[in-house]
């Protein structure tokens, strides 16, 4: 063992247990309520889930949350960044969740022909 | 992609009261649900509030439930992770306001921490080499050995202001540099893994939930002292702290983090694990040495030191576990970052064990120099069933007990010496109204006095001596001579012992006489217990009003001395016979037995002759 191994280690590792500390850069907050789960909640996070680890994408945390109150057009997701904007998507389905990932948790740019609302907080 | 960890605490606590059932219906229900891809579950070291086990806590988001059954897996994986709610049931409540807490961190216990030596404790997977090297693992070695030279990782130490976490409190940057200067060759180092205070279970932590961290800051001071060779000396009463030792040790050897040529510095160290038979003698560093040469473990006399002739003749450093846990963090961070915590003479942080009457039970980290009141009441909650607080024990029985009017103390080790009390290891035993302090003195007084080694006679008669005077006073036998008896027994015992057991032994005699010797006059004089614990000094009768007659008492009482009255549906304790045992007042459900010590002329009533009629009895009780 070198530095250079131990620091090598420590990086691949750090993937490991990077979910138990600090801020990420993105949070996707999906609407998984009784109305979500019906309408697909669960399939869209999956889909989020393998793509965003597909494409390595370390600086995104997936959580689930009770109804954002917008039942009659779910699936809904919420995308918070680290500055304080919200981003809320909504009647997703399978390709347009892919889609939100490749794009917005990616390359930072919204897909804006699916969001509903906006919100910015300091 | 794992979206969510969930953190099982695996430390000997939490396994204790359910942790491994748990765990697997955790997994079982993961699975079940096809979560099993989305969500991990790791198994960490102790969290700390293992009263409130078993524990574990959910990230992202930090939620943190208490006292997990195997029976609420299932609704608590439908409401967090298929709904996204947290299950409020589980979710600990803060006492004063009656608030539930649903994250970590705004849990008193956990925010009013300071965690140096535990910060992968509860937060690491225990049996993984990776996930500690994540956390900068081995980086301090990595720093020492390729850019360091010794005398600067001693300087470094001094620096930083540490001191042994034993008990003693000598700096251990000094007693490094004392190790560094003996000539003969080969040098051994020692981690004092023999925790056995009762009461004490912070190494026990530490080794069970971050063992790297123990083997990394050892590596470094073998490269610091010039040895080549370490032993871990561990009580065979810690398996899980042994089997996770083990396990860690072999991880090490496998990545090339301890045995030859480490960091390509050419600096060989090896480590290997002693299994002590749990004497508390053998925490004493000179018979803890004998003990791994296979001897007989009692204590020598020094000089020499240990660092002049120790383990084998040679020149050995023996430091405890907490000690060597916090040379990673000094390494690293540097030792004037270490040196902001704490006071002016005791730098860092230190680990307390709380136990005893307090809510909650378990390990807090806090900087040195916070105050007994902010350790039991904020971290630990303050007392259950809103008793009364009386005094706290630290250093186990080599401690002294520490009444409310002191609690403002800030801790630290000169500040508790001064009140006849030692820091010791850090275990804190909080008693309340209902602790009678002559029993605790009592209890260990005993402790000690099965502990001594017998090699010294100040010890070994002495503690015995002392053992029956206080067992005379607890059964108000005892003539007011017994006192001043026992402050002479003390302080022959405290001045001539041959070691540290010995010699701290009357402490807490001294510290209860000090504070508490209206309770002492109370046994003697009046034969009554203030705190009705001590069972000769005690009288149980029944309250007739309350009595419904339900005959429970009659039914537990070993001694068959409740009878059932005449023509009614109430009992009486026929007192003669009467032993006092208590069974009767913990039996009733309608605090109908009065238990009470108004003190008596010393002279107990004497049982009856014939021994109770248990046939009588029994036709009674059937009626």
């Amino acid at each position: 063992m070198n530095l250079d191994e131990l620091k090598k280690l420590k990086e691949k590792a750090q993937r490991q247990v990077a979910l138990r500390e600090g801020q990420k850069k993105y949070r996707v907050v999906i609407s998984m309520g009784t109305s979500g789960i019906a309408a697909g909640a669960r399939e869209i996070m999956r889909t989020m889930l393998d793509e965003i680890e597909k494409r390595g994408l370390d600086d995104v945390e997936v959580r689930v949350t009770g109804e954002h109150g917008l039942e009659d057009v779910e699936p809904v997701i919420r995308v918070e960044e680290a500055g304080g904007e919200e981003t809320t998507y909504a009647r997703l389905d399978v390709e347009k969740a892919r889609k939100i990932v490749s794009e917005h948790l990616e390359k930072g740019r919204k897909v804006d022909n699916l969001v509903v609302g906006r919100q910015k907080n300091s | 992609m794992i979206r969510s960890h969930i953190l099982v605490c695996a430390g000997a606590g939490c396994l204790s009261s359910g942790g491994h059932a748990l765990k697997d219906a955790l997994t079982r229900e993961l699975k079940a649900r096809g979560l099993d891809n989305e969500v991990q579950i790791i198994e960490t070291g102790c969290m700390g509030p293992c009263d409130l086990g078993p524990v574990m806590l959910v990230h992202p988001d930090g939620t943190f439930y208490q006292r997990v059954t195997a029976l609420e897996v299932p609704k608590l994986v439908e409401e967090h992770f298929i709904k996204g709610r947290p299950y409020t049931k589980l979710l600990p409540k803060e006492d004063v306001s009656g608030n539930l807490v649903t994250t970590q961190r705004d849990f008193n216990f956990f925010a009013k921490q300071e965690k140096i030596i535990l910060e992968n404790c509860g937060v690491i997977d225990a049996e993984s080499i990776e996930e500690y090297i994540a956390r900068d693992g081995y980086a301090a070695l990595g720093k020492v050995l390729t850019s360091m030279k010794p005398e600067e990782v001693i300087a470094e130490l001094r620096a930083s202001g540490l001191r042994g976490r034993g008990g003693a409190g000598f700096p251990t940057g000094v007693k490094w540099e004392l190790m560094a200067k003996a000539t003969m060759t080969p040098k051994y180092l020692i981690c004092n893994a023999d925790e056995g205070d009762p009461g004490a279970f912070m190494n026990r932590a530490v080794l069970e939930g971050d063992p790297h961290r123990v083997l990394e800051g050892m590596v470094i001071g073998g490269y610091a002292m010039g040895a080549n060779q370490g032993y871990i000396y561990i009580r065979a009463e810690y398996p899980l702290a042994i089997k996770r030792l083990r396990l860690a040790i072999d991880q090490a050897y496998k990545f090339g983090l301890l045995g030859k040529n480490l960091f390509e510095s050419g600096f060989d160290f090896d480590i290997e694990i002693r299994i002590g038979a749990g004497a508390f003698v053998c925490g004493e560093e000179t018979a803890l040495m004998r003990s791994i040469e296979g001897r007989r473990g009692q204590p020598q006399p020094r000089p020499p030191f240990p660092a002049q002739r120790g383990l084998w003749g040679k020149p050995t450093n023996i430091n405890n576990v907490e000690t060597w846990a916090a040379i990673k963090p000094i390494i690293l961070k540097g030792a004037a970052w270490y040196a902001s915590f704490g006071t002016e003479k005791t730098k860092g942080t230190k680990v307390f064990a709380l136990a005893g009457k307090i809510r909650n039970t378990g390990l807090a980290e806090v900087p040195y120099g916070t105050t007994l009141r902010e350790i039991i009441f904020g971290i630990g909650g303050g007392i259950p069933r809103d008793k009364k607080f009386k005094a706290v024990q630290t250093g186990g029985p080599s401690g002294g007990v520490i009444p409310e009017q002191h609690l403002d103390t800030p801790v630290d080790y000169e500040s508790l010496q001064k009140l006849g009390s030692i820091m010791g290891s850090g275990g804190l035993v909080v008693m309340d109204e209902d602790s009678c302090m002559v029993d605790v003195a009592r209890f260990f007084m005993e402790f000690c006095s099965d502990e001594s080694c017998g090699k010294c006679p100040p010890c070994r008669v002495g503690t015995r001596q002392m053992l029956d005077i206080l067992d005379r006073i607890c059964r108000g036998e005892a003539e007011l001579e017994d006192l001043d008896r026992l402050e002479q027994l003390a302080a022959v015992v405290k001045d001539a012992s041959l070691c540290g057991l010995g010699l701290t032994a009357p402490n807490p005699v001294l510290t209860t006489l000090k504070y508490f010797r209206d309770e002492y006059l109370a046994h003697i004089v009046e034969k009554r217990c203030p705190a009705l614990v001590c069972r000769e000094l005690l009288d149980f009768a029944i309250n007739e009003e309350k009595c419904v007659g339900c005959s429970l008492c009659a039914r537990v009482c070993p001694t068959t001395t409740i009878f059932k009255r005449e023509g009614v549906k109430k009992y009486y304790i026929v007192k003669e016979a009467c032993i006092q045992c208590g069974s009767c007042f913990d039996a009733c459900k309608f605090d109908a037995v009065l238990k009470t010590s108004d003190g008596h002329d010393g002279e107990r009533p004497q049982p009856p002759l014939e021994p109770a009629p248990v046939r009588v009895m029994k036709q009674v009780v059937e009626k």
